[in-house]
């Protein structure tokens, strides 16, 4: 089995009964895991509610480890929408073409790096400091910050020895309230400054709310991307023909970067908690009890992607929802699209090729399923 | 050469031509407002949706299996939606008017 290859483990229950079964901090999840049933429980936020209490539809739940709603992701519409409309146009300024061209140049920055060293650890050394420079882009601040990011780790609220590590998400709380306090002191141009600035419905956004937003943009985007990015230099590795195809038919970027997403899933699954008896997929879900969409078995239907285990570079067809599905769909989807693309024309333009050395597997254990969602630690050499 | 017109949600109309590709790309090439795109035209977003004008369903047609599921799911949806990047350019759809549904 080839490194850069991720297996799908929900296929069985998937086709046997359509739902898989987890528990998670003695508050249990019902995974929705065919295609259908995932689109149609994310539309359907009136009986799957995302406005429950603070960390409980994430999964791990971190409802012990926060009070903060994250915004817009943990509301409702029309609620959602209110506050959305307030973001949007925020994340959408990666299209832009100053904005990729200062990706491209941080992008230029972290290849060329690998590029000198005899080898890299490809999470610590590579994916991470890319994420983190990149995203200050969408926050508008100096590059330098990312310094203060990269040491934070891979995972904002997660450490070695624990899932969900609160120390370490105070690490977080004070570095924004520290942020949010400058920024109302000199008003800039920055994210922070635009969020004290905005107001929906008339009325200015709190600083809780003003905190939500920007949680959700620091951890929405963190591990996500280093396995998106990761994975991307795994497969690129141990398939220089797809490089040099990507190469020679540029107008295929597009779509390989959605299958790469497809394939990846970085994120497995997101909750929703019930606000009524009701159904997935003819198995009883009673009011108050968590589901899950599951993104990486729906990505993996062969009811819906011909040869879904497969990376069909040029795969015209792809309604994936590795974004996510509906009203809640990713908020950082064009920042990341744009990374993977981005970086793809990089690895074209500067590389040779790429050998794994060696790697370790980051496998999450969710219930009696194993799914391998990109690597702790990955050696490799860039040439 | 096709001239598709675009009307968009704040009611303005614009008339732009092209011969190839797919409707989703001569939208977001000439900046209609409402046609995003964002996920490159593979059916997976619903960021280009537009309401056909029912004189002109016979040019369009209807969607394809894919894009219709993926239209089920959209608040938006019409008799006569369509995903415009599974519309061709070509010369069967000259003259066609499409609303834009966001």
């Amino acid at each position: 089995m080839k490194k850069s290859e991720i297996s799908d483990p929900f296929e069985k229950a998937r086709l046997e009964k359509g739902f898989g079964e987890m528990d998670d901090q003695n508050d249990p999840v019902v995974m929705a895991l065919r295609h259908k049933d995932v689109r149609r429980c994310a539309h359907n936020w009136k009986t799957f509610q995302s406005g429950a209490e603070p960390g409980r539809i994430v999964i791990p739940s971190e409802v012990n480890i926060r009070d903060i709603r994250q915004i817009p992701f943990e509301l409702d519409p029309p609620m959602h929408g209110d506050y959305r409309a307030v973001v949007e146009k925020w994340f959408k300024r990666p299209l832009e073409a100053n904005y990729e061209a200062g990706l491209k140049c941080i992008i230029d920055g972290v290849v060329d790096e690998a590029l000198a060293k005899s080898s890299v650890e490809a999470i610590e050394e590579f994916s991470l400091v890319l994420q983190s420079r990149a995203l200050t882009l969408l926050f508008n601040v100096p590059f330098e910050e990312s310094e203060t990011w990269i040491s934070w780790g891979t995972h904002v609220f997660r450490s070695k020895d624990s899932a969900l590590d609160a120390d370490k998400a105070n690490i977080l709380y004070d570095y924004i309230d520290n942020k949010i306090a400058e920024s109302e002191k000199n008003p800039g141009q920055d994210f922070y400054s635009v969020l004290l600035a905005s107001d929906v419905n008339g009325k200015k956004l709190t600083k809780e709310e003003i905190k939500g937003v920007l949680m959700l943009t620091f951890a929405g985007g963190r591990d996500t991307v280093i396995n998106a990015v990761t994975n991307s230099i795994a497969y690129f590795a141990e398939h220089p023909k797809s490089l040099e195809r990507l190469k020679n038919e540029p107008e295929l970027i597009n779509f390989a970067i959605e299958e790469l997403i497809r394939y990846f899933s970085p994120l497995t699954q997101m909750g929703r908690v019930a606000t009524e008896d009701t159904q997935v997929c003819e198995h009883a879900i009673k009011a108050d009890s968590r589901i899950s969409l599951n993104w990486a078995s729906a990505n993996r239907d062969a009811t819906v992607f011909e040869n879904p285990n497969e990376v069909v570079l040029d795969r015209k067809m792809n309604p994936h929802v590795a974004f996510g599905f509906g009203t809640h769909n990713c908020l950082g989807a064009t920042h990341a699209r744009q990374i993977l693309k981005v970086l793809i024309n990089t690895l074209i333009e500067k590389v040779k090729s790429i050998e794994i050395i060696d790697a370790k597997e980051n496998i999450e254990t969710l219930g009696e399923f194993k799914r391998k969602v990109g690597f702790d630690s990955i050696n490799v050499k860039f040439n | 050469m096709a001239k598709i017109t675009f009307i968009t949600r704040d009611n303005e109309s614009i008339t732009v031509e092209g011969n190839s590709g797919n409707v989703m790309e001569l939208a977001v090439q000439n900046k209609i407002k409402g046609i995003d795109g964002n996920c490159g035209g593979v059916c997976s977003c619903a960021t280009c949706h537009v309401h056909v004008e029912p004189s002109d369903w016979a040019k369009t047609g209807a969607p394809n299996a894919m894009e219709s599921d993926m239209l089920e799911f959209d608040e938006k949806v019409s008799d006569h939606s369509r995903l415009s990047c599974q519309m061709k350019v070509t010369e069967d759809l000259d003259g066609v008017v499409l609303k834009v549904a966001n």
